[in-house]
């Protein structure tokens, strides 16, 4: 029996399944958040991420507890593999109580303390000046943390993206920029809005080191990972990893997908990474059919859980409404407010 | 102690940055070229530079990056050049510091102070001479502090530091050279209510920043015209300090609201609807109000001036509240 191999060797076994599991566990929530929502179960707007789990996977396995995560409004992948549950995560959806920030963020906007997730931003480029200023933070006092920051390609066109790889080139600062290219921002395709349509040779620009990295192969998304986040980790600066993916639903649950032929959409859902790693991890032995089923029951059921937790939760009272404009300074308070490091 | 209101400040920044190693400065220019207005000349050399932290010209970057910190668990001032150049961060200050804390339902707050200079009077033309403090006032998630004394610009930026929440402070340009007496053991202040900045009985003046000092002379001309005015000094913006205002309305039965930005959908178009709001039967007179003129701020001085709010045109408005008995 031969293993799966990535780029540096042999992948155990145990490991390969793992991401596995991490990927079919975005993609089953996200199949359940579609279904919810044409049920009506869910409102607002509602972007998934299926096609492209592979780079959330990826990037977030050699990341630590202590290490900060930014992303963007197509984030629940990222939320839930960074350890939020798929419950709160629904309940926040739900608009419930018991979501992650209370039923008060929605799809777009899911935090959590806990883990260190700071959004969760639906403003393109925004939440690059945050992860500089979490990364500047850690590197001012001395913690040697790494701060991973999503964004798409369409980010690339704001002048937040240049100014965040500017200062944290200028300044060394241990953020980890991970560019979701997926090829269209809403309906824009890449070529039609960038000048320069390499990616990663902007962040050299910066004095970054950067690679491109196929973003539907999950092993070759870790293994870059884990070399860009040692090298961080360890003093190196700010690292850029562009990675190639593609979007197989439509932006949000309004696009009739008008900018793109179907044909596109095919050639790339044969390289699901879901698909791409059961097949080599099938092809090595690694995979017998039980461990599938079983595999795929225990992420059903995890989500079947978390519909029935957020289908539970309750509403935040309205007179709750204007509680956390301000953080509550009244002794004894019970203020969740911990920007404390 | 003799001193200015730009070395009350540098005074307030230094006192911070020696209470608490969190505090750090960022901006344009605060390093090596001393602060654009001069605030932090000499504290690179006291504090180095990762505390006086100079930046590229990257507004919305480096306030970004300042929003982030404080997550960290930094206490970051930044400083903005002018409220003019703060546009450019608008999308960060709005966008996150206002509203990190609500959005993720109490989990994340925001403890950073932003400094800005705000105002006109320097002939320093459109770009350099807006007063949009009254913008960001309409901002839930924001406090917005005015100092306008010796005192507030040294004792404002400690008690804003302490604030777990987002504040911004605008220093009008006009005011830093300004000079005076200033106790040796000034501190901290309250940041949270107006001050009575001149008693009266028979008009209330309201203002911050800027226009104080032109309020306080309308009110010595008021005086010999035998009309006693009460000065208001707002201090904050958001929030404002209603029971200050409306006690004081509620005594001399006239208002006067004084505003360097334009009349449209200001500040003192907000104090005025909560005067009528909240104290309409008190009134003896429409209230009324002196703002600039609503054209981009000129360079010539003579047009400068007569676009911003004077010592004539509150005195003016002033006989006008006063002599329209009820």
């Amino acid at each position: 029996m031969t293993a799966v191999r990535g780029s540096q060797g042999p992948v155990d076994a145990d490991h390969a399944r793992h991401l596995l599991r991490q990927m079919l566990r975005i993609r089953r929530l996200e199949e359940k958040c579609v279904e919810l929502y044409s049920a009506a179960r869910i409102r607002g707007f509602l972007h998934v991420y299926i096609g492209e789990e592979a780079v959330a996977a990826g990037v977030l396995e050699p990341l630590a507890a202590e290490d900060c995560v930014v992303a963007t409004y197509r984030e629940h992948g990222h939320a839930l593999l960074r350890g939020v549950s798929a419950g709160a995560i629904l309940a926040e959806m739900y608009g419930r109580l018991e979501g992650c920030c209370r039923g008060r963020g929605g799809s777009m906007h899911l935090f959590d303390a806990a883990t260190r997730f700071y959004g969760g931003n639906a403003i393109v480029a925004g939440g690059l000046p945050l992860a500089v200023g979490l990364a500047l933070a850690d590197k001012m006092s001395g913690r040697h943390r790494v701060t991973a920051c999503f964004f798409g390609e369409g980010a690339v066109a704001e002048g937040e993206f240049h100014e965040s790889l500017n200062l944290a080139a200028l300044w060394q600062l241990p953020v980890l920029f991970c560019c979701e290219n997926n090829l269209y921002a809403m309906g824009t395709a890449l070529a039609r809005s960038e000048s320069q349509t390499d990616i990663a040779l902007k962040a050299a620009g910066y004095e970054i080191p950067a690679w491109a990295v196929d973003g539907m192969d999950v092993l070759a998304v870790e293994e870059a990972a884990r070399r860009a986040v040692d090298a961080v980790r360890s003093g190196g600066g700010p690292h850029f990893l562009e990675l190639r993916t593609y979007r197989f639903r439509a932006h949000s649950m309004f696009d009739p997908e008008l900018y793109r032929e179907k044909a596109e959409v095919a050639r790339w859902m044969e390289r699901d990474p879901i698909r791409l790693l059961r097949d080599s991890m099938d092809a090595a032995g690694q995979l017998p059919a039980e461990t599938w089923e079983t595999l795929q029951a225990d992420v059903d059921a995890e989500m079947a859980a978390g519909i029935e937790f957020a289908e539970a939760g309750t509403l935040e009272p309205v007179e709750e409404l204007t509680r956390f404009v301000y953080s509550d300074r009244t002794p004894g308070a019970d203020q969740a407010g911990r920007a404390a490091g | 102690m003799k001193t200015t209101y730009r070395e009350a400040l540098r005074a307030a920044l230094r006192d911070a940055l020696e209470r608490d190693g969190r505090v750090f400065l960022m901006g344009e220019d605060v390093g090596r070229y001393g602060g654009g207005f001069a605030v932090s000349l000499g504290l690179l050399e006291e504090f180095g530079p990762e505390r006086i932290r100079d930046t590229p010209l990257s507004e919305s970057g480096f306030v970004g990056a300042g929003i982030g910190a404080a997550l960290g668990g930094m206490r970051p001032v930044v400083e903005i050049m002018t409220v003019n150049f703060s546009l450019l961060a608008l999308d960060q200050i709005v966008n996150n510091a206002a509203t990190l804390l609500h959005m993720s339902g109490g989990q994340f707050n925001v403890p950073l102070v932003i400094r800005m200079t705000t105002g006109a009077g320097r002939q320093l033309g459109a770009q350099h001479s807006h007063s949009l403090e009254g913008w960001y006032a309409h901002i839930p998630g924001l406090r917005i502090l005015t100092p306008a004394t010796l005192a507030d610009a040294r004792g404002m930026l400690w008690t804003a530091l302490e604030d777990p929440d987002p504040v911004l402070i605008f220093e009008h340009g006009s005011l830093y050279n300004v000079a005076g007496e200033l106790a040796d053991d000034a501190g901290p202040v309250d940041i949270g209510t107006a001050a009575i900045r001149r008693p009266g009985t028979g008009v209330t003046l309201i203002t911050y920043g800027g226009t104080l000092p032109a309020v306080l002379e309308a009110a010595d001309q008021l005086a010999g015209e035998g009309i006693d005015a009460e000065v208001i000094d707002l201090r904050t913006l958001r929030p404002l300090d209603d029971a200050t205002i409306l006690g004081s309305v509620g005594r001399t039965h006239r208002a006067v609201v004084v505003d360097e930005g334009w009349r449209s959908g200001s500040i003192s178009a907000e104090i005025a609807a909560r005067i009528s709001e909240h104290a309409f039967f008190d009134l003896d007179a429409p209230v009324q109000r002196v703002c600039s003129e609503e054209v981009p701020v000129p360079y010539a001085k003579h047009m400068e001036l007569a676009a911003l709010p004077s010592v004539e045109r509150v005195v003016a408005a002033a006989r006008e509240a006063a002599g329209t008995r009820g």
